[in-house]
């Protein structure tokens, strides 16, 4: 008998570890995401006992793998017996995979399941799909989160989550969504949108669109993985690496974002001791690393902006020129007006507020940021550096008006109620 | 092999005249190559959308059945593998870059009647 306490531990480390390689194995067999997910999720529960009973195995994925697939096989010839046709999920070569499930898998974790994984993410990530079931699926799916933190997360109800899940998967099996890597000439656009779902799973749990609390660190820590599950399996693609280095840096200043009270800290104002210096440093290796050989992409420019602020000693001694210049390389492959009202702060810097000021006024003209709180919140700001104090609290009403968290507009009612503080 | 419809979706302009020059040769050629490659079941080009008639409940109204800036001028079924497979033989069609689009759905079922000797 092994300890109860140790089971749980080695079950949960499995589960954090390798639910994605144990469920796109089980969805090649079953060829039902449905069928799967409930196969695994009946080797993960059985593994608890039988993992006391036997001891803990020394490759738990191996393990999990044959009997989620033995049940998989199972549900498969139940079936078979019930319907004659299985529609499913399109798995290529999925046949000679149908004796493969009696097999012992010992051998499946290092040789083709890595690939597996991939096909699950970019399964859960095709562009057939909505933004929003492509998260979804891709944290119910690829990191085993349940539906109902999933919810919870994205602030919906419980059945509303499962049933928008559920019409994305039987979209899946109805129009035949294939489980497979995409060619190689359409893997850079799929790509982007695997990186643009990990990347709004690291905003969304930096800056919850509302509640209470400014981080989400339950989001942030998926993202994490994901991005580090992705740079494993894609080494070579740079933007993958940009993105892990992006994540990394947001991450390393997370614990001083907010003060003791969970009142909003700016970045001139957090204390650059706290920030985690090993994940700073492994960024900045990436960051090096990617930027040789070719033009960079969004991610690694944004990561380059992000390390520089944090490889600063104080908020005035950073390399603002730099700044700007990564900036303009940024809007060069990413021209968004956000990028641009970005910019803005690092103008300030090198040319002064006044200069700054007369940008921010073109994005406003330009009129696609005018639900954006940030725009107002930094006019607000530069305003105020320039003595104005009357129109920054416009603008700061202004910004007031158009955020939903908590922890942001008591920052903005602080500067509100202080407008000659800078 | 799965069947797909490709709903082939056109701006809606005047009476006979085309939208793009030369839009009426470009889906010839593309259906020729579909016919060549075997994936094509069935594929139906409508006279203008002007010229439909449409009966919701019992009313009978002249027009198409939805009011919107483009109609459906012409659909197809095809056969493909898996919907990636679909995607990209409905992104060859040229309406995708004549200022419509293509709207590609899972066929369920269905079948062909065959009509011997019928004029």
């Amino acid at each position: 008998m092994t300890p109860a306490p140790d089971v749980a531990t080695a079950v949960a480390d499995a589960h954090r570890r390798e639910w994605a390689l144990v469920l796109a194995a089980t969805a090649r067999v079953a060829r039902d995401l449905d069928v799967a997910e409930e196969c695994v999720q009946e080797a993960y529960a059985a593994a608890l006992a039988g993992w006391a009973r036997d001891g803990i195995p020394d490759n738990p994925a191996a393990w999990l793998t044959t009997a989620a697939r033995r049940r998989a096989m199972d549900a498969v010839r139940r079936e078979r017996t019930l319907r004659s046709k299985l529609p499913l999920l399109v798995v290529p070569g999925a046949t000679e995979d149908d004796r493969a499930a009696d097999r012992p898998a010992a051998v499946e974790p290092e040789g083709v399941v890595p690939d597996e994984r991939l096909r699950l993410i970019f399964l859960c990530c095709h562009p057939a799909l909505t933004q929003e079931a492509q998260i979804a699926l891709t944290l119910r799916l690829v990191c085993g989160v349940t539906t109902a933190d999933i919810a919870r997360a994205f602030l919906v109800a419980e059945p509303t989550m499962a049933a928008r899940m559920t019409r994305a998967k039987k979209k899946i099996s109805a129009a035949r969504v294939p489980f497979r890597l995409p060619p190689a000439a359409e893997l850079p656009d799929r790509l982007r949108a695997v990186l643009g779902v990990i990347h709004l799973l690291c905003t969304a749990g930096h800056t919850a669109p509302s509640g209470a609390s400014l981080v989400r660190t339950d989001l942030a820590d998926q993202a994490l993985r994901l991005a580090r599950m992705l740079r494993e399996l894609m080494p070579d693609e740079r933007e993958v690496r940009g993105l892990l280095a992006l994540l990394l840096v947001t991450d390393a200043r997370r614990a001083t974002r907010v003060d003791a009270d969970g009142r909003l800290l700016r970045l001139e104002d957090q204390d650059r001791s706290r920030w985690d210096r090993p994940a700073l440093a492994e960024a900045h290796g990436l960051i090096v690393d990617g930027l040789r050989g070719g033009r960079p992409g969004r991610y690694l420019l944004q990561a380059a902006i992000a390390s520089l602020h944090a490889g600063a000693p104080s908020h005035d001694r950073t390399d603002w020129p730099q700044i700007v210049a990564l900036y303009d390389a940024l809007l060069v492959v990413w021209p968004s007006p956000v990028v641009a009202l970005n910019r803005t702060v690092a103008v300030s810097m090198v040319s002064g507020p006044e200069r700054a000021l007369e940008e921010v006024a073109e994005l406003e003209k330009d009129g696609r940021l005018a639900r954006y709180q940030y725009l107002p919140a930094i006019k607000a700001d530069l305003l105020q550096r320039l003595g104005r104090p009357e129109e920054a609290s416009i603008a700061y009403r202004q910004a007031l008006e158009l955020t939903d968290n908590e922890a942001e507009r008591a920052f903005l009612t602080g500067r509100l109620a202080r407008p000659h503080q800078a | 092999m799965a069947q797909y419809a490709i709903l082939i979706h056109a701006r809606t302009h005047a009476e006979g005249a085309e939208a793009v020059p030369g839009a009426r040769e470009a889906h010839d050629r593309h259906f020729e190559d579909l016919v060549q490659s075997g994936v094509l079941v069935a594929a139906f080009a409508l006279q203008p959308a002007g010229t439909a008639t449409s009966i919701r409940g019992d009313v009978v109204t002249d027009g198409p059945f939805l009011d919107a800036k483009e109609v459906i001028a012409g659909l197809a079924v095809i056969e493909a593998p898996d919907l990636d497979a679909a995607l990209e033989i409905a992104r060859a069609n040229p309406a995708t870059w004549q200022g419509g689009g293509v709207e590609v759905r899972p066929v369920e079922g269905g079948f062909v009647t065959d009509r011997p000797g019928t004029a």
